[in-house]
């Protein structure tokens, strides 16, 4: 039984004749707790498709089910309680509030629940422990590494344990001993039963993936 | 982490903003604060002065005769041979209901007397009571005793009498015991003698032609009073004097149009200022927004954080306001009253203003939120997140 399914999804941007096409009819499903690599040239669609799955950017056309519920048929703000509830998101580059310390920033998804401080202060924590920067918790994303801030943004897309993680070139910014380490730990979540959905554009990286998903010009080819 | 966090923080970081919005409230409710409470001060200023101003009610007899203009005012009908009013009677007003308001009650016993050949009208007086029905008057001399008088300017002038002066009023001997300074008043032209004297002179023992009363009116009604005296007087007209109260509660009404005028405008500046401030700060946080959104944030979240903004600030400015605008009233009260060059007029704090300036601030700072909170609400989180 398909966790995600994907039904003729369209994006297209602009009207008639001067309208493009960033996704077009994509059909494909993803079971609960596999690992898919979205693949292709820059400007293939891939992010696109990404926030679409994420909820973030409504398709043109088409329909995409996710345990059994047709996601943009909810209201916005159903919307947002299912991203709050079951998407983490992990940017490019990061997107960590400048001014927030890292266990802030790691809080921020808690920030609508109902619960105490130190509650929501110690799921942070656990989250950044988990990613290896429990010792740092206090500082400011502009105090450490590229690397440590992406562990920072996945403990941020995984301290309220979402059952899917959509990561969009979670390596684009890193060298490739760091980047291998972000891999081995989106691995291990994958292994924790976390459904990933993740753009890369290395071969390399996608070879973490259970499944990769090709896209040549807003179309899925594989 | 809180939305309340999230908006503490937010003012923390882009503090030129916040006080930029502090700026347009604080002078906003500064402005109605200081107006307001000017307009109050003044009013009791006024209320102060009209105890100080004397005698408020009037009390003639009711007659058909002539009428006499006393003081600019319209007494009805006082005439040199009408019927008086027992002496006795003013005796009752002890006991109408707001007796504790009444300062001071004074007869007056009116009569047409002859000194050296000249027709004038004589005044029987209770000089006690006068002081504090006639505070503006100045004696040179001092006040009669019997057989003495004191004379207002005009008389004194017309009769070629001063002080310590002799002169034959009515075929009896009196001296001049001191001579009233120019009033402006009918009382310049006239003759004043102890009550009791002058009744014995025109024949009038325990009659008397009218009374003045003294009413603290501050908080007291005087038609209240009116109505009260008169059950107790039937035979009497009584009168309450509001002609001065009137015209100078009339400038006071205008003045406070025309503060609530000005508080208006303010404060839509103010509210302008805050809007602007708000929607650049909206927009400068496009992408932070962009990023709750992503992570589940409603709608109503985001609008709750802006409106935490505005209120947060808006309490500070209410606050403020409320305390730079008491202290600029007392500033400028002694500019716009006149007793004792304004150090006589109280500016007590006052709890219903201060709470009025925090709940004008805190409307004004959130009605001047909606849209900046709204069009962060809008947000396309997509397109927030493609701004980065």
């Amino acid at each position: 039984m398909s966790y995600i399914k994907a039904e003729n999804l369209t994006k297209e941007y602009g009207t008639g004749e001067l309208a493009v096409t960033a996704v077009g009819n994509a059909n494909f499903e993803i079971d609960a707790g596999e690992f898919v690599a979205i693949m292709g040239e820059s400007g293939s669609g891939k992010s696109t498709l990404l926030s679409i799955l994420g909820t973030l950017n409504s398709p043109t056309s088409g329909r995409l089910m996710v345990n059994d519920r047709d996601v943009y048929r909810l209201s916005q703000d159903e919307r947002a309680d299912f991203r709050r509830q079951s998407v983490g998101f992990v940017f490019q580059n990061f997107n960590l509030l400048s001014y927030l310390t890292l266990l802030e920033n790691v809080m921020l998804p808690l920030a609508t629940l109902k619960a105490k401080k130190k509650d929501k202060q110690m799921m942070a924590y656990k989250a950044l422990e988990r990613v290896g920067l429990g010792e740092k918790v206090k500082r400011l994303p502009g105090q450490i590494s590229g690397g440590e801030q992406e562990r920072v943004a996945i403990a941020r897309a995984i301290v309220n344990k979402p059952p899917i993680l959509l990561a969009d070139e979670p390596t684009g910014n890193l060298d490739t001993r760091t980047g291998k380490l972000i891999m081995d730990f989106l691995r291990s979540l994958n292994e924790e039963g976390i459904t990933i959905v993740m753009v890369t554009h290395s071969m390399e990286y996608s070879n973490f993936a259970r499944r990769i998903l090709r896209m040549s010009d807003g179309m899925l080819v594989q | 982490m809180t939305l309340r966090d999230i908006a503490v923080n937010n003012l923390r970081r882009r503090k030129t903003r916040a006080l930029f919005v502090l700026a347009g409230l604080l002078i906003g409710v500064t402005t109605v604060v200081t107006l307001l409470t000017l307009v109050n001060a003044m009013k009791n200023d006024i209320n102060h002065k009209l105890e100080m101003y004397g005698a408020n009610i009037l009390i003639v007899p009711k007659t058909e005769n002539l009428s006499l203009t006393y003081g600019g005012l319209s007494l009805g009908g006082v005439s040199f041979e009408m019927q008086e009013i027992k002496e006795e009677e003013l005796e009752k007003i002890k006991d109408i209901k707001n007796a504790a308001n009444v300062a001071a009650v004074g007869p007056m016993v009116l009569g047409p007397v002859t000194i050296n050949d000249r027709r004038l009208l004589l005044a029987g007086v209770d000089f006690q009571m006068l002081q504090m029905l006639r505070p503006w008057w100045n004696i040179k001399g001092k006040a009669p005793e019997d057989e003495n008088v004191i004379l207002g300017s005009e008389a004194a002038r017309v009769l070629g009498l001063a002080n310590g002066s002799k002169f034959t009023m009515n075929g009896k001997e009196f001296g001049v015991s001191g001579v009233l300074e120019v009033t402006g008043s009918q009382d310049d032209g006239l003759v004043f003698a102890p009550l009791a004297t002058a009744q014995s002179l025109l024949g009038k023992e325990g009659q008397i032609s009218m009374a003045e009363v003294a009413a603290l009116c501050s908080g007291c009604p005087i038609e209240e009073m009116v109505r009260q005296i008169t059950e107790i007087l039937p035979g009497a007209n009584v009168m309450g004097i509001q002609q001065v109260v009137k015209g100078r509660m009339e400038t006071l009404n205008h003045f406070q149009k025309f503060s609530y005028g000005v508080s208006a405008l303010v404060l839509f500046v103010g509210s302008l200022m805050v809007l602007v401030t708000m929607m650049g700060s909206v927009r400068e946080r496009t992408t932070e927004i962009g990023i709750f959104r992503a992570m589940g944030f409603r709608k109503g979240h985001v609008m709750h954080i802006i409106f935490l903004e505005a209120g947060i600030i808006a309490g500070i400015a209410g606050i403020l306001g409320y305390v730079l605008g008491f202290a600029f009233t007392r500033i400028l009260i002694p500019l716009f009253t006149e007793s004792n060059h304004g150090h006589g007029v109280a500016v007590p704090f006052d709890p219903i203003m201060a709470g009025i300036a925090f709940a004008l601030a805190i409307a004004i700072g959130l009605a001047a939120s909606i849209y900046p909170a709204l069009m962060a609400s809008r947000l396309d989180p997509n397109e927030a997140l493609r701004a980065l």
